[in-house]
């Protein structure tokens, strides 16, 4: 039997049947109809945000922490475009999110209305498919289609643009199952021979090294757990980007910390020194690779991504592997043990000897001392105060992005929220409120630096509204820190507009919001005050005051290879060329 | 290196890449893209070459199946060989493209493209005009006393030669199609 509905009834009955829970959202003339459907419902819960942008990074957040796709839904013209880096940095980091977005009715497009954008125009290259629904008839059929979209193959943001007549004419509502996905179905299963090449490879390599990525996590926690039985099985160290934290615990044995730009010694100089290096849902990334030329230079490399066009586009591989990292690990663990596979028991000995050097080198060692808290003194008390708890960090980004990133362990896939790609200051708050929606009993925190969490600090409405408990823990240098290091390290120490004058009294200001506002500027009260934020029932703004001038380290330098890190101040002089110095 | 080794068919890529991929060789190659016909997805494909640095020497596009809702866009487009893989990769990703063909790398292909040329003139050189025409096979198909619109197909190199000599007799005004490529035989 037909259903004949209107277009607002259907984009809620579509997200009912998509599984959706929550839409994080603003209204706005041209989306009244679907909030007027949303208020004659109790099954999907709509949060109110206080800017578009925080919407879309609540739903990324929502996304990161269940595997889930993120919804939010904004108004035409200035609710659309402020949507617009929401979808950058989920296409940048292959979130599964869907925007629904209103839109002038079809009869006045292109006529300058009142709140109209060209929305598909300006968000088709921020989108993995965006659309344009001018019948009713079809409305539904292309929001099915929307959530297959951004969930299928590499995932990514979506966005369906619905004029406000469509919304109000009725149409067929068409079911899920009837839906158009069969034109897009992308490859999961890897080649079986290069599967097999890869595991002769692995069987002979002595200095072999698995770079997993967030394609790891994003292929689910059936990847997360074979990550775990292919590195139980060959003894392989494991390394991972910023975007793959998680997959393989902190905790193991086998766990070389992250890698890249800001990563840890031990695993830069094993990338660089490998002979065959396995990637796993990565994409060689430039804060990854350092210079190109000198990348890891005498190791055979494959390369698992479900992306053909990740593959030879910034590193070429020996041994691509295109397709899901989940069903290519399940094949290379199942020719690896078919095969009575070995590893190089005596090549491997001696390459976690060497490994083994480089750890002992310690390169996030810091020294507490005086009156003045460290920053990464501050993320490692957090994490000792809290690393037995049900916890998800969020981060904005900068120095204190990077810091938690080394100083803080995951055990668990889906637990950490940060903005890789785009670099998106302003995202940890909105993200700590979708995660926090998702996981209602669970410790959220977002650790910030004063300059990024005023980029979206109004979001504390949001969590005082729903009573969500998330606890914002700001690193407060009253610096845009990571410019400030950069303008010391490469621009004379002329530091142009990289310090936070005027800054709010963060505790003031929460108190203003209705939440519970701490500062901390003394390391002797840092374990009591963090427990006082732990303890109280409802968001927290911690202002913690941390050292002014702190560098973060370790650093391979803009246009450097691997093995020139940068361990501390003393080694940073002249350590950039002018060369370097062009670089991001 | 190893190519991807895909099999034809089977995928967006080139299997038959056997060229160096670090190669800094500048190559010109025809791409065919099988698209939805859709509204936007010409944007998607041309903002794809912009948005990336491609290069667009030549673009075509028409519905080639109305019933299938498919249209076709050749293109013809320069770079290295491993800029080449990743305009057909990135092509392949665009989700209302379903096919990609590198004309160039897949085998021997034809290409033909049509243009019209107005040349206007009288005397000797309309004579000149008309007489070339005939040698290139070009139609007459608009005439006044003092010009002419020829017709001509060809590939791409017959089109310029043709150019360069209608540029001394009077050419006035140039409408060219852009290449439209097909693979010889029966694959």
């Amino acid at each position: 039997m037909k259903k004949s509905m209107t277009g607002a009834k259907m984009v809620v009955q579509a997200l009912k049947d998509q599984g959706v829970e929550v839409v994080f959202g603003y209204p706005g003339g041209a989306v009244l109809p679907i909030y007027d459907e949303i208020f004659q419902q109790n099954e999907i819960r709509h949060i109110l945000v206080r800017h578009e942008q925080a919407a879309v990074h609540a739903a990324e957040g929502y996304a990161r922490s269940t595997g889930k796709v993120g919804v939010a839904l904004v108004t035409s013209g200035p609710g659309a475009t402020n949507a617009v880096t929401g979808l950058t940095d989920a296409l940048m980091d292959s979130i599964p999110i869907i925007v629904l977005s209103g839109q002038v009715p079809t009869f006045m497009i292109g006529n300058d209305a009142f709140q109209e954008a060209d929305t598909v125009g300006i968000t088709r290259p921020c989108t993995k498919h965006n659309w344009l629904v001018k019948e009713t008839d079809r409305l539904s059929g292309i929001i099915h289609e929307a959530f297959h979209v951004a969930l299928s193959g590499r995932p990514g943001p979506v966005l369906v643009d619905i004029p406000k007549d469509v919304q109000f004419a009725s149409g067929t509502y068409m079911p899920k199952e009837k839906a158009r996905t069969a034109h897009y179905q992308p490859r999961v299963k890897g080649d079986i021979e290069m599967i097999t090449d890869l595991a002769k490879a692995m069987a002979k390599a002595e200095r072999p090294i698995l770079y997993t990525g967030g394609g790891v996590i994003n292929s689910g926690p059936r990847a997360t757990e074979l990550l775990r039985e292919l590195a139980a099985l060959t003894g392989f160290p494991v390394t991972s980007t910023l975007m793959g934290l998680g997959a393989y615990p902190a905790s193991g044995k086998q766990w070389l910390g992250m890698l890249g730009m800001h990563g840890l010694y031990e695993a830069n100089m094993a990338m660089h020194g490998c002979d065959l290096m396995i990637n796993v849902g990565a994409r060689f990334d430039d804060r990854i690779t350092g210079r190109v030329q000198d990348f890891s230079p005498h190791s055979q490399k494959a390369h698992i991504d479900i992306d053909p066009s990740s593959i030879n586009k910034v590193i070429h591989v020996d041994m691509p592997i295109i397709g899901d990292v989940a069903h290519v690990l399940e094949d290379l663990l199942t020719v690896w043990k078919a095969q009575g596979s070995k590893t190089n028991a005596e090549g491997l000995s001696k390459w976690w000897k060497k490994i083994d050097e480089w750890r002992a080198v310690d390169c996030l060692k810091f020294e507490q001392t005086g009156k003045i808290i460290k920053p990464q003194h501050a993320i490692a008390r957090l994490e000792a105060l809290t690393k037995d708890r049900d916890r998800y960090i969020c981060t904005e980004v900068g120095q204190h992005q990077m810091w938690a990133a080394q100083y803080m362990g995951f055990e668990a896939p889906n637990r950490w929220m940060t903005s890789g790609g785009l670099g998106t200051m302003g995202y940890g708050h909105p993200a700590s409120i979708g995660v926090q929606m998702a996981h209602p009993d669970a410790l959220v925190i977002n650790v910030a630096g004063e300059a990024s969490w005023l980029m979206n600090m109004q979001e504390l409405g949001t969590a005082i509204q729903y009573h969500l408990p998330v606890k914002q823990f700001i690193l407060n240098n009253e610096r845009l820190g990571m410019v400030r290091q950069w303008q010391e390290l490469l621009h004379g120490e002329r530091y142009s507009q990289s310090w936070s004058e005027a800054l709010p009294d963060f505790v003031k200001l929460a108190e203003a919001f209705g939440a519970k506002g701490i500062q901390c500027a003394d390391p002797a009260d840092l374990d009591d005050a963090i427990m006082e934020m732990l303890n109280h029932d409802g968001p927290v703004v911690f202002d913690c005051l941390v050292e002014k001038h702190e560098n973060c380290f370790p650093m391979i330098p803009s246009g450097e290879p691997h093995n020139k890190m940068l361990l501390g101040a003393a080694s940073t002089k002249d350590a950039i060329g002018a060369k370097g110095a062009v670089m991001v | 290196m190893s190519p991807l080794k895909i099999k034809k068919g089977t995928s967006k890529h080139s299997a038959y890449d056997l060229r160096d991929p670090n190669s800094d060789v500048v190559e010109s190659h025809t791409l065919a893209v099988v698209v939805d016909n859709e509204a936007g997805v010409l944007a998607r494909v041309i903002g794809l070459f912009s948005g990336r640095g491609y290069n667009i020497e030549s673009l075509t596009v028409a519905e080639i199946d109305h019933l299938g809702h498919r249209s076709r866009i050749t293109v013809v487009t320069r770079g290295t060989p491993s800029v080449i893989e990743q305009i057909k990769a990135q092509l392949g990703r665009i989700v209302p493209v379903h096919e990609v063909h590198d004309l160039t790398a897949e085998g021997a292909s034809v290409e033909r493209e049509l243009a019209l040329f107005k040349v206007a003139g009288i005397g000797e050189k309309r004579v000149e005009a008309l007489r070339l025409a005939d040698i290139f096979r070009a139609n007459v198909v608009d005439s006044t006393l003092e010009s002419f619109v020829f017709e001509i197909t060809g590939t791409p190199e017959k089109v310029d030669a043709f150019a360069d000599l209608m540029r001394p007799l009077g050419l006035k005004e140039v409408a060219r199609t852009g290449v439209a490529a097909l693979a010889r035989g029966t694959a």
